[in-house]
């Protein structure tokens, strides 16, 4: 039977951990179609809720901060390598707790969110949590507000780095792979998730079926951005 | 920033658990565990990196290396260091945060009278 780490080593790449305690990694940048959207709401209204799933940013945080908005930061993919997630199905297979997911992760009774950015986190989670994640989301977000995910194409290979999005005071985001310890490893040993799986078009309408729109932006770099209203 | 000298603040060792309410007028270094809350109001609380830290808290300045789990609240600023993972609300004028930091809470900074918000910094 594969242990625990096993289990959580198929969420990492296997050739990335180099470069370990090196400097800040390097910073990319895209244009992006949905964050462009976006950007003209937070400059149009004022005090938005927005919550930013991807890893803790401090140029996030100072972003919105500075135009007034109030930001919520909760990086869900990091969450998901709990290995207190990780139970056995009646068959023995090793499954994570969807429901004890959602009792630790996105909770918050005081809060309904203008703007979610959820990155490119439902590529790399574990696919049994990307459903209920999304439907809480619907359940946290007040009505028109709008949800921006990524998506890989079939063109991008299973080894396409996770990035994490910075945003800046245009379409244009700055990008830097993230690598996580993970969960049993020594800090020092960061790894880079792994791409669990391509949705296509149909899969992601199937996902976002109770917003009230969705909106597709194909980029040149074999991501497929979203872009839905609650 | 370091362990202080301990003649600089009261320092809570790796060693200590406490459990309760703490309150102080003088900065405090905390490198033990704590649970309750912990109210310094215009003196700074550091965790360091070793420390766990399961209050709500409120200082002038918060400085956290180490793990907390709470709302915290700082008039002045909270600085949140590489090593550091904070699960909670933060309210203050400004706050920093290093790369590598983790946090999972809302983030409030709140105008001083008469001053535009300073927001975070990195």
């Amino acid at each position: 039977m594969a242990s625990v780490s096993d289990n959580v080593m198929k969420f990492f790449r296997n050739s990335s951990n180099q470069n370990v305690g090196s400097a800040v990694p390097q910073r990319l940048t895209r244009r992006s179609s949905g964050m462009g959207e976006i950007s003209r709401l937070l400059n149009s209204e004022e005090a938005l809720c927005v919550l930013d799933m991807g890893s803790t940013s401090a140029s996030n945080i100072r972003f919105f901060t500075g135009k007034g908005h109030k930001i919520y930061s909760e990086d869900l993919l990091w969450s998901s390598l709990d290995p207190a997630l990780r139970i056995q199905d009646n068959a023995g297979n090793p499954v994570l707790d969807s429901k004890k997911f959602l009792d630790e992760n996105l909770v918050y009774p005081n809060a309904r969110f203008d703007i979610v950015l959820c990155w490119n986190m439902p590529d790399y989670m574990e696919e049994s949590l990307v459903k209920p994640t999304i439907d809480r989301l619907w359940s946290l977000m007040k009505p028109g507000g709008l949800l921006l995910a990524f998506f890989h194409t079939r063109d991008a290979g299973p080894d396409s780095i996770c990035y994490r999005y910075h945003v800046t005071a245009t379409d244009v985001l700055e990008m830097q792979e993230v690598k996580f310890a993970a969960p049993g490893r020594p800090a020092t040993d960061k790894q880079s998730p792994r791409l669990q799986r391509v949705f296509n078009n149909r899969h992601i309408e199937n996902l976002f079926r109770d917003f009230a729109s969705i909106k597709f932006f194909l980029a040149r770099d074999a991501i497929r951005e979203v872009l839905v209203v609650r | 920033m370091d362990s202080p000298q301990t003649g600089e603040f009261a320092h809570i060792g790796k060693s200590v658990v406490i459990k309760g309410e703490l309150s102080g007028s003088e900065d405090l270094y905390v490198d033990g565990n704590i649970e309750g809350n912990i109210e310094l109001r215009n003196h700074s609380l550091t965790v360091g990196p070793n420390g766990t830290v399961k209050a709500n808290v409120s200082a002038k300045a918060v400085v956290i290396q180490g793990k907390l789990d709470g709302a915290v609240t700082a008039s002045d600023r909270v600085e949140l260091r590489k090593s550091a993972a904070v699960t909670g609300d933060v309210t203050t004028q400004r706050i920093a945060i290093e790369e590598g930091a983790f946090l999972k809470g809302k983030v409030d900074i709140q105008k001083e009278a008469g001053k535009a918000a300073a927001p975070a910094s990195s």
